[in-house]
């Protein structure tokens, strides 16, 4: 085998358990992936872009609704909450999912300042996520181009 | 397609005409389950149907119980002849969605004659008891807990073998754990499937986006605003959820 993918092999597989050793990612993560094969070779980029873009508009809403001089309607706020939740449960954004928890819980409190707060740490967490799958990307990218296969890493 | 939010699958006129043998056939290849998936999410859309694929359903997903009501013909006064045609053999739905929540969609679905039959199965976000019990005593076969892995649609898969109903209405028993049944000899993924994941990449005519490309392209068209409806607060889940399920035979009212 040709070291450079050999190399770039254990290095992905280093990075992938550490996006979980470091809560970026949980297990429905990895049923996505096990969900995508050589006739759906794109199918977790494909999902994950659509997350991304359910983030963006998502905490688009919740910046407008909370942004309402006067009253705050927090189960306008909550709604998109909700849904950001689920849709982080779906691909395995744990760090995301886990901040939406916390954030619906500021919703049903009506605290302002936390909800504020809050919707600052979703938007740097997605960001984040979303950097660190991209290289992940490009990762898979690197090894296929130096001749070798994308490893399956075990989690467990 | 999935993205614009209506319905992604071919129209009904267009299913008609897709089937073995010509116009007389049955639209859809009989040993093959067709199942309607109601999301108002589009991630969670995505996965359902790529779950559902791999286990050798079609889907049709749809992004709302109206969408879902009007893909049935349930809300078309018009007695449709193509009803006949229209064969669905599980309805999966989203329970928390704005204007018409999966237990309405549930309940509708169960007052139609044509369609009460059809095994009903809600998915949810929230592990509520009492949610989950109003969902089955309203006569919902299974009550699935989000994330949806493949295990569980393997399993809803498998009951439903069981008791597929064949177009011409006889229920036949078929081996709890034979393999998925399709007339051909193809694996799923190599079927043509009814609806695309996007419209700018995986089309097999047109060069296939690399992940970074997919997940980096500027936004695509803005994603349907209109159900974005408020939501009510949705109630306290338990701590640990566990998965509740009942499982009825289908059949028995």
């Amino acid at each position: 085998m040709d070291s450079l993918a050999a190399q770039l092999q254990m290095q992905y597989r280093n990075y992938i358990l550490s996006l979980y050793q470091q809560g970026f990612l949980d297990d429905q993560f990895t049923e996505l992936k096990s969900l995508q094969d050589d006739g759906s070779p794109d199918f977790v980029a494909e999902v994950l872009s659509l997350f991304f873009d359910d983030c963006v508009k998502l905490v688009g809403n919740m910046a407008r609704a909370l942004d309402q001089t006067g009253t705050v309607d927090f189960s306008q706020v909550g709604a998109s909450v909700h849904q950001l939740k689920d849709s982080s449960s779906s691909v395995g954004a744990k760090r995301v999912k886990g901040l939406c928890i916390t954030f619906k819980e500021l919703c049903e409190a009506k605290n302002y300042e936390g909800c504020v707060r809050c919707l600052q740490q979703v938007d740097i967490e997605y960001k984040t996520l979303k950097a660190k799958l991209l290289d992940m990307f490009m990762f898979e990218k690197q090894i296929v181009q130096a001749g070798g296969i994308i490893p399956q890493v075990d989690i467990n | 397609m999935a993205r614009d939010g209506g319905v992604s699958c071919l129209r009904r006129s267009e299913m008609m005409s897709v089937g073995i043998g010509g116009m007389d056939s049955p639209p859809l290849d009989v040993d093959e389950v067709h199942v309607l998936a109601v999301d108002d999410s589009l991630v969670d859309r995505i996965v359902i149907e790529r779950l559902l694929r791999i286990t050798s359903c079609k889907v049709t997903a749809v992004d709302s119980g109206w969408r879902a009501l009007e893909f049935l013909g349930i809300d078309n006064e018009k007695a449709s002849a193509e009803l006949d045609r229209l064969k669905v053999d599980l309805i999966i739905t989203d329970y928390c969605m704005p204007g018409m929540t999966g237990y309405e969609l549930l309940k509708k679905i169960k007052e139609s004659s044509s369609f009460r039959q059809v095994p009903v199965v809600i998915m949810s976000s929230e592990n509520v008891i009492t949610r989950i019990d109003r969902c089955l005593e309203e006569g919902a076969e299974d009550f699935l807990l989000k994330p949806v892995k493949l295990a569980d649609v393997k399993r809803l898969r498998n009951y439903l073998t069981r008791d597929v109903k064949l177009s011409n209405g006889n229920k036949r028993k078929l081996p709890e754990d034979s393999p998925p049944l399709t007339l051909s000899p193809d694996s799923p993924d190599s079927s043509p499937p009814p609806s695309t994941l996007s419209p700018d990449s995986s089309d097999s005519s047109s060069p296939p986006l690399s992940p970074v490309e997919i997940i980096s392209s500027p936004l695509s068209s803005p994603i349907d605003d209109e159900d974005d409806d408020v939501l009510t607060s949705s109630p306290e889940s338990s701590p640990s959820p566990v998965r509740r399920q009942k499982m009825r035979s289908p059949g028995l009212d």
